[in-house]
């Protein structure tokens, strides 16, 4: 098993490699000069000189990709155009921001999706299986933004039983705030995983073990609880990578419901053009993701043998 | 590639006693996944230092248990895998030095064992046929009218099956044509690798009975591969017995059957069931299963199976000795020089 | 010589596939849908009943039912009939044009990749691994964001999105053929590589590879409109239908339900691709 860790995170760090050098390449496929990106179109002519040579814009570029690495590395992720202020710093309380919504809707999707789909996974062919099919093709076809002004339009305007937007204050206030974001950004992760574990359900279902289990007369308590057994391998890798995805794609949601979280940080970086804020923002949100994954396989490898031989 | 838009026939070079095919020192080892980071490279040693030759016109029975390497060594004849030592000389020239792949590959066919895997199911079984010519140039009215003839040597009507897709023949019938796609470059040798195997035990004999027409009629030479010794007894001139990777015993295939020489011959020959009621027998010819190929024994690799294994047999790898004319062992108790306690001289 | 009784005639592929999908009813009637919407935006000219750029200060944000603008108008006046029936145009241009660039670039490498095997395999695949680090939306924002805002940037941040899935599963594909005795066969008859690809491995791995890639535009159409949505994609004045979907958010508490007319659209026109790429999938279930 240790090897299996150890071979693991071995393989993840060229792909971390790639990802700062991807991060990095950035910077320098936006149009103009890499310096204005960096300093920003009226900054003095001083500050530009010391952010050239900071980032070494006048040497060769593996030299500048080393200045790169050596200054994340070390924790620093720059220094935003538009406020002045290190990115880090920003990044931090807003990432906090998004992990909240991430969570609340990684819950919610993952509660309502397993409940979907196991009970659709049992009866196949049942109105149940009917409707978690079409829960699940909904999911993954509505474009999340739209669905959250539509909930928006629905519980807030004609409604008003929930707030439209921000975050409110006070821990309280959170969650109301939170609800329907959290809500809008959970029909991704419940179609797939309605849909995957309505598969891994049924397809255990029908194996002969299964029917060896019913045979010997077992409840369906217990029987369920040896599907669950061999679904949960497969259902913690869709879940990791759902919960990477809902990180990544809180950008839309968030500028929906003004949530200022990483994504809504992201959006505003893009329209100021700083360049400094979007690397970090990038950089944090896609290593997390690559240590995402490397738990998730290694979680997987625990709970199933079989796949430690990879 | 002839302006006619035909194949020429291969030219016989050095007459009937150089053999057609001779392998020196073949040898194949596959790196194997490690199970740690730390661990030195394992390989799989599959094929190594086997050496043969294949006369003109004769048929060479391979046979062995499954994973001796009797398949890698055909594959890497074909140089479907790259060899990792040795040498390959047809009919005087060596392959690689004065032949080319694209040439050697006129000259030395494939016949597969699994017959609807070795049909693309996409296309016809005419244009299956083709392709091959149509490669080396010949053009395509050309190459169908000689898959009309091919199917028809090998007993099919072409009328029915040309326009045909796999899934919708037999197995014999696939076979059929898979021999006829092989004969279809004119090739002088042809490799059939457990192309049997697969059949029914009724169309086995049929396709056997063609093989052995097809040769007399296009002078070809086989080189038949098979783990059913019956049927390399019916079928084949001389047989060659590998064993992990290695030759142990090639001979004559009825002195090899009748006298054969080598421990491990001796037992398949006597794993062979009988169909003599009264020959009942409760004693395992051959004990436990075949070893490893990425760990062999040292020396001799048959000696943890071998009942009158010696220390020199896990000391030195047998050398190989000629028993009799065109008959050769790999074994320690046949080599006087080896100090094995009862090696005999040509026993 | 026993001669060939005959053998069972059987159809070929792809009449068999065709009888599939004609007896699909649902298949059918989602891509009659996305056949009536591209028909819409190609003869936007005629169809639209007013000029889709033309603002009337005095007609703003008009209700549903209005005559002259009878699906509404925006925030600027203009009628939302004609600009979803116009908007039809980029949003499916941007939603499909992504996808087949990423099946021919994707899908070449990775046959490359699964044929070639070794170190070429190694490099592609390694490379690939890159940039699922990324989650999609966040690629595409951030390719898009460092290129800037407009149609043709946000085109090719999405077929960088694209790529990578499309190269996985036609190396899967096209390393699974390639160990088939057909392509060993093919090799052993002396034919150079292009050509057993060509002849050998395309055709079988074809069908898995556009059945994947139909599945993809579902998801194209909605990250396009994304990015409109968030500024980076079509720049407005033009029509399209994440744009607009921007556009309005503002005229959710006037007229919420002009305010989500487009992205009903983005929703029914990427569920109808959804339904008809699974339609489509089970039409080509290869017969063994």
């Amino acid at each position: 098993m240790l090897n299996y860790v150890f071979r693991r995170v071995v393989y993840a760090a060229p792909i971390a490699i790639g990802v700062t050098l991807l991060v990095f390449a950035l910077l320098h496929i936006a149009p103009g000069d890499p310096i204005n990106a960096v300093a920003g179109p009226d900054a003095p002519a001083d500050v530009v000189e010391a952010l050239r040579r900071a980032y070494g814009f006048d040497k060769p570029l593996p030299v500048q990709y080393l200045l790169f690495l050596r200054r994340i590395l070390s924790g620093d992720l720059g220094v935003s155009v538009a406020t002045g202020r290190p990115v880090s710093g920003e990044l931090a309380a807003a990432f906090v921001n998004t992990l909240v919504l991430a969570l609340g809707a990684a819950l919610m999707g993952f509660v309502a999706g397993v409940a979907l789909g196991a009970a659709a996974g049992w009866r196949k062919g049942s109105i149940t299986d009917r409707l978690a099919t079409l829960v699940s093709l909904i999911g993954v076809s509505i474009p999340h933004y739209w669905f959250g002004m539509v909930l928006v339009i629905l519980l807030a305007v004609e409604a008003r039983w929930l707030p439209a937007m921000g975050m409110g204050t006070g821990l309280g206030d959170l969650a109301v705030h939170a609800f329907l974001p959290a809500l809008t950004m959970a029909v991704i992760p419940t179609g797939i995983v309605a849909r995957t574990v309505r598969a891994a359900v049924g397809e255990t279902l029908e194996r002969e073990f299964v029917q060896a289990l019913r045979a010997k007369g077992l409840r369906r308590g217990a029987i369920m609880r040896h599907v669950a057994r061999n679904v949960s391998p497969t259902l913690i890798a869709v879940l990791g990578l759902q919960f990477g995805y809902l990180l990544g794609g809180s950008i839309l949601i968030e500028t929906v419901f003004a949530w200022p979280g990483a994504g809504f940080l992201l959006n505003e970086a893009i329209f100021k053009r700083d360049l400094p804020v979007l690397q970090g923002i990038l950089l944090m949100l896609a290593m997390f993701f690559v240590l995402l994954n490397l738990a998730v396989d290694v979680i997987q490898a625990w709970l199933d043998p079989r796949m430690r031989r990879a | 590639m002839s302006a006619a838009g035909t194949l020429p026939d291969v030219a016989d070079l050095g007459g009937p006693a150089q053999p057609l095919l001779k392998v020196e020192g073949l040898s194949k080892h596959f790196p194997v996944k490690g199970a740690g980071l730390f661990q030195r490279k394992r390989v799989a040693r599959a094929v190594d230092g086997v050496s043969f030759a294949i006369a003109k016109g004769e048929t060479l029975g391979v046979v062995g248990e499954s994973g001796c390497g009797k398949s890698t060594t055909a594959r890497l004849l074909m140089r479907l895998i790259e060899p990792d030592a040795g040498e390959i000389v047809f009919d005087g020239e060596k392959v690689g030095a004065t032949l080319g792949l694209r040439e050697l590959r006129r000259r030395m066919q494939m016949v597969f064992q699994d017959s609807y895997a070795s049909l693309n199911p996409r296309l016809t079984i005419a244009d299956s046929l083709i392709f091959a010519p149509v490669v080396h140039g010949v053009a395509r009215a050309q190459a169908l009218a000689l898959a009309s003839e091919l199917l028809e040597q090998v007993g099919l009507d072409p009328s029915i099956v040309l326009g045909r897709y796999p899934h919708e023949l037999s197995g014999g019938q696939r076979q059929r044509i898979n021999i006829a796609r092989a004969l279809a470059l004119k090739p002088r040798l042809v490799i059939l690798d457990e192309a049997v195997s697969a059949l029914d035990k009724s169309v086995e004999a049929q396709v056997l009975n063609l093989l052995v027409d097809l040769k007399r009629r296009f002078d070809l030479t086989y080189m038949f591969i098979s783990h059913d010794l019956n049927v390399v007894h019916y079928i084949a001139d001389r047989t060659m017995v590998m064993y992990l990777g290695k030759v142990v015993e090639v001979g004559p295939v009825e002195a090899l059957f009748a006298a054969p020489r080598h421990p491990y011959t001796r037992a398949l020959l006597a794993a062979r069931l009988s169909t003599d009621p009264q020959a009942r027998t409760s004693a395992v010819a051959l004990d436990g299963d075949p070893p490893n190929p990425i760990d062999p024994p040292s020396g001799c690799r048959f000696r943890t199976r071998c009942a009158l294994a010696a220390e020199v047999c896990a000391a030195r790898e047998p050398a190989t000795i000629e028993v009799a004319p065109g008959h050769s062992v790999a074994c320690h108790l046949h080599d006087p020089a080896s100090g094995h306690r009862e090696a005999q001289a040509h026993g | 010589m026993p001669r060939t009784r005959s053998a069972v005639r059987s159809p070929g592929h792809a009449s068999q596939f065709a009888r599939r999908l004609l007896a699909d009813r649902v298949t059918l009637a989602c891509l009659a849908i996305l056949l009536i919407i591209a028909l819409a935006a190609i003869f936007a000219g005629h169809l639209a009943p007013a000029d889709p750029l033309k603002t009337s200060m005095a007609k703003r944000l008009k209700p549903i039912g209005t005559p002259g603008f009878w699906l509404g108008s925006d925030e600027l006046g203009r009628d939302v009939l004609s600009r979803l029936i116009y908007g039809g145009r980029m949003s499916l241009l941007m939603g499909t044009w992504p996808v087949v660039n990423a099946l021919i670039v994707g899908g070449t490498l990775g046959v490359v990749a699964g044929y070639a095997g070794g170190w070429i395999n190694m490099a592609i695949m390694r490379t690939v691994d890159v940039f699922y680090a990324f989650p999609s939306v966040l690629l595409a924002v951030a390719i898009s964001g460092a290129l800037g805002s407009g149609m043709k940037n946000a085109i090719v941040a999405l077929t960088v999105v694209f790529i990578p899935p499309l190269v996985r599963i036609a190396e899967t594909a096209a390393t699974q053929v390639r160990g088939l005795d057909y392509v060993e066969a093919a090799r052993a008859s002396g034919a150079g590589a292009a050509t057993i690809i060509r002849v050998h491995v395309l055709p079988n791995v074809l069908g898995p590879i556009v059945v994947y890639a139909s599945g993809l535009f579902s998801v194209s159409i909605i990250l396009a409109s994304g990015l409109s949505f968030l500024g980076l994609g079509v720049e407005p004045p033009q029509a399209e239908w994440g744009l607009m979907l921007n556009t309005l958010r503002q005229a959710i508490y006037v007229q919420p339900w002009v305010a989500i007319l487009p992205g009903a659209m983005i929703f029914a026109t990427s569920i109808c691709f959804n339904l008809a790429s699974d339609g489509l999938r089970a039409a080509m279930e290869l017969r063994t």
